[in-house]
């Protein structure tokens, strides 16, 4: 089959790929040869792996294998972390992340993050939604009403919260604080939305709401879970990933590692490795 | 600026989303911002530059010209080629002393009070809050209060306006700030220290004197360091004590005459007398003396910090 | 002492030996001691000033109290000289301290690297150090000649407020610098996360989120910075003049007479006075008043700081 993607060079010199020629979406994300060392321990390495527009993909695995350092090299998080480094390359939709004039702020912007335990800034529950929008210029209040609205309409706690917007965020449950959190991310209008362990500070009800709203969005937003909550990944993703550890014979360390990434159908049912099958039936981890 | 829509839509080519990635780089407010903040840093430390450099611009005739006399002279207010600071500095470490002896048992014992028997009680909350407001009483209070009751009320004991009721009313002063920092040393001995102690069947007194207090000591050490820095640079308590300004002259008195009988003085006690003096001769004579307290103050400082760095890593 | 092989029990075994318990008991007496003192202190001193602040106001003919001027050898005690005189001392203070001290704190908690922070950390702290009358010296010798008045041709070219409060200010900037710090400080990472996550920078997400949660703090800091000013005694005693006493004046580049200064004045300077005399205890009505104003200041600031660390 003819490659049909044709590479030009824009104004600013950079190489980036005309999406008219092609006939596939690139694909959102795309990581080589990834591997994230703090200082010189090396984390995490050999990470190949795609991710797809509007699909959700879980990444699973026991702790310590790097799911969530790696969730975190696709919004430059990392970056926060002075000892971290990134090797290898991250595309997102075919630019280099970590290229020498991307702005890791940019970057952030469309690719947002909810965390594991909810973060709520101690503001209103108005201003916490408004704080994106406002910062990249938005100040009519009538923009930001409606933004503060769909956002928490999206995220299905509109009907809770309509008449409180004014009180602090700081005063709902752990659930609704996390469905704010999740608002907040929809309301600077990302195209990814990253969630480490969203669930995990959260008791069974909370979680299954926000399930079933990871569903409901993500016809408009690419998202990538992570998690350890492996019958949650099996509910909820429509590709996963599985990592573990690796023990390095010379430095006795553990390492993360990619061992395998299919459709969730697959991984579950008919895993490729085996130290995937003992993950998924439970014989370890 | 607009927020770009979601790339997933399809609308925006790679090339736009490129431009977009690289193009904020330059964010003119915020380094603006962390400009100003940063000239704010420079302005302090400029201040303290200009400080030094000043002090050691006037007194240079002093410290070129007579230093050995300066350092080895009497209190005199009336004569600026005679003046010198022995006396000060005498009076200086006898006060160190002084404040030594009293305030720091004391001051080591109440937080051990506080952190070992009080536990949360109101009682302990109370003596915290006090201890706390004692903190910010101002100087020139713990003065009046010397005034009355060390060198007056009690001047049977004191001897009056001596050297230990100067002595007194500093360590008063300066007992919250032992106080304070003896407690956080002690909150940050763990608990399983105390847990083994108990388990093997020590009494309370048993554990604090052999177990919490050894580990406690680099942070209480430090602490009453501190506490000697900010005594030595006081002088308001010390004026209303009867701390000498004029002549101090103490004449065929012994050592114990003059701590008890005596008049006294103390660097900075000299240098506000020096520094009411008109003349440029008198602002070189307070220039080198407070150059000196200076370096006597950031030497203390520095043992402090050599302290606590070199105990830091205990655990 | 118990013999091991012993099959019976009896509370005995279970006691304490005397001495042991005594000599605990003893400690225990000895600590509590030391508790209490600090009480006592706090007790001595309100008393000590409010006899003879009382026994001043109750004699004191009321109309001497709002006169024109500060003299007290002339039985002339108007307390809004003094009051108005603390209050511009203080005002030029905060002027300085306000902005250098929150500056400082807020580059170094949020914007300087480890490394940088580290080194200049002590160097404020240097600067809390430093002894108020060789700030005071500063003043007479520096702050005033060259740079009140090379601004204000007009200055009294001695003693002035203004340089003595800009004196007063430098040694207030520590301790602004520090409670602000330990505030901002206090404020969790994951709050940060949360605004980096959505594409703030970090000006906006210090102005916008670190500073506001940490607000408390801030102005406990300016609290007690306020309390700090208002009570230094030899920065004012050395550079703000007033000799013999104070006309009321709001001239900030003239001598001036504050209640520190008042004090120092009747304690060991110009106006000294022995005896019991009403000029006497003028001194303690002072420093009555003063010890209440500090007082409100240190609980209140007190207070926030506490709600600062209780918050996270």
């Amino acid at each position: 089959m003819m490659d049909t993607r044709v590479t030009v060079k824009t104004q600013d010199g950079v190489e980036g790929m005309d999406a008219n020629n092609a006939t596939e979406a690139a694909p959102v994300f795309r990581t080589r040869d990834l591997a994230v060392y703090y200082g010189d321990f090396r984390a995490v390495r050999d990470v190949d792996i795609e991710i797809r527009g509007q699909d959700i993909t879980a990444f699973i695995g026991p702790s310590g294998c790097g799911k969530s350092t790696v969730l975190r090299c696709f919004d430059r998080m990392n970056d926060l972390i002075p000892s971290a480094r990134v090797e290898g390359t991250v595309e997102y939709h075919g630019i280099d992340l970590y290229g020498k004039d991307v702005d890791a702020v940019e970057v952030r912007r469309r690719v947002g993050m909810v965390f594991q335990k909810p973060n709520p800034f101690p503001k209103s529950i108005y201003d916490n939604l408004a704080f994106g929008p406002r910062l990249n210029g938005i100040k009519k209040k009538a923009e930001l009403d409606e933004i503060v609205e769909s956002s928490l309409k999206r995220a299905a706690l509109w009907d809770e919260v309509k008449d409180r917007l004014k009180a602090s965020a700081m005063g709902l449950s752990g659930g609704q604080q996390q469905r704010l959190c999740i608002a907040r991310c929809i309301a600077v209008k990302p195209d990814v939305i990253l969630m480490d362990e969203p669930c995990s500070a959260l008791d069974p009800i909370a979680t299954a709401r926000i399930e079933d709203l990871m569903q409901e969005i993500k016809q408009d937003f690419t998202i990538i879970i992570v998690t350890h909550n492996m019958q949650q990944a099996a509910r909820v993703s429509d590709r996963t990933a599985f990592f573990t550890t690796e023990v390095n014979p010379e430095s006795d360390r553990r390492t993360g590692v990619l061992v395998e990434f299919d459709d969730t159908q697959k991984i579950f049912s008919n895993p490729g490795d085996d130290r995937t099958e003992a993950y998924v039936t439970g014989r370890f981890g | 600026m607009a927020l770009a829509t979601p790339a997933s839509h399809g609308a925006t080519t790679a090339a736009s989303l490129t431009t977009q990635l690289t193009g904020a780089k330059r964010d003119i407010r915020g380094r603006a911002v962390e400009a100003v903040l940063l000239a704010t840093l420079a302005l302090s430390l400029l201040i303290l530059v200009a400080l030094v450099v000043n002090l050691v611009q006037r007194s240079w005739p002093v410290l070129s010209g007579r230093l050995g006399d300066f350092l080895s002279s009497g209190l005199d207010a009336s004569n600026a080629t005679e003046a010198g600071v022995w006396q000060a500095i005498r009076g200086t470490l006898t006060l160190a002393v002084i404040v030594a002896i009293v305030a720091f048992p004391l001051g080591i014992a109440c937080a051990v009070f506080l952190e070992e028997y009080a536990g949360k009680s109101f009682f302990a909350r109370l003596i915290r809050i006090n201890v706390r407001n004692l903190a910010g009483v101002p100087s020139i209070v713990y003065g009046i209060l010397g005034l009355t009751i060390f060198v007056k009320f009690a001047d049977g004991i004191t001897g009056g306006r001596t050297v230990i009721s100067g002595g007194l009313a500093l360590a008063v002063l300066v007992l919250p700030v032992v106080i304070i920092t003896a407690s956080e040393a002690l909150r940050a001995v763990p608990q399983s220290i105390r847990e083994g102690a108990y388990g093997v069947g020590a009494t309370k007194w048993e554990t604090v004197r052999s177990h919490v207090l050894p580990s406690a000591a680099p942070g209480i050490l430090t602490g009453t360091v501190l506490a000697l820095s900010r005594a030595a640079g006081e002088a308001a308590p010390l004026l209303l004590v009867g701390g000498i300004t004029g002549l101090l002259r103490t004449g065929d008195q012994g050592l114990w005459e003059q701590i008890t009988k005596g008049g006294f003085t103390s660097m900075p006690v000299a240098i506000f007398s020096y520094a009411r003096q008109t003349g440029a001769d008198f602002q070189a004579v307070t220039g080198a003396a407070s150059l000196i307290l200076l370096i006597l103050v950031i030497l203390i400082n520095a043992l402090a910090i050599w302290l606590r760095n070199r105990f830091e890593k205990q655990w | 002492m118990t013999t091991a092989m012993s099959n019976k029990w009896d509370a005995g075994q279970l006691r304490l030996s005397s001495g042991r318990r005594r000599s605990d008991t003893r400690m225990r007496w000895v600590f509590t001691a030391a508790g209490v003192t600090t009480l006592l202190i706090t007790l001595l001193i309100i008393y000590t000033l409010f006899k003879d602040a009382w026994s001043f106001f109750w004699n004191v003919p009321k109309a001497d109290l709002w006169t024109i001027g500060w003299f007290p050898r002339r039985g002339m005690y108007d307390i809004k000289t003094l009051f108005v005189g603390t209050l511009m001392v203080t005002g030029v203070a905060m002027l300085i301290a306000v902005p250098l001290g929150l500056g400082v704190a807020v580059y170094l908690a949020e914007f300087a690297r480890p490394r940088v922070r580290k080194f200049l950390k002590p160097i404020i702290e240097v600067l809390a150090g430093i002894p108020s009358v060789v700030i005071g010296y500063f003043a007479i010798s520096f702050i005033n000649p060259n740079v009140i008045t090379w601004l204000v041709g007009g200055a009294n070219k001695a003693f002035n407020i203004a340089s003595a409060g800009a004196a007063v200010g430098i040694l207030t900037i520590p301790i602004i610098a520090s409670v602000t710090e330990d505030a901002l400080r206090a404020v969790p990472m994951s709050l940060r996360e949360a605004s980096f996550g959505l594409g703030a920078r970090r000006v906006p997400t210090t102005f916008r989120v670190v500073l506001p949660a940490s607000i408390s703090g801030v102005v406990a800091a300016l609290i007690l910075g306020v309390s700090r000013a208002i009570g230094e005694t030899m920065v004012v005693a050395i550079a703000a003049g007033a000799v013999g006493g104070g006309l009321f004046s709001t001239d900030l580049f003239q001598p001036g007479q504050t209640m520190t200064a008042a004090m120092a004045a009747l304690g060991f300077g110009s106006d000294q006075v022995a005896g019991d005399g009403l000029a006497f205890q003028s001194l303690f009505f002072i420093g009555f008043l003063l010890f209440m104003m500090t007082l409100v200041l240190n609980v209140l600031g007190d207070r926030l700081v506490r709600k600062v660390r209780e918050e996270y």
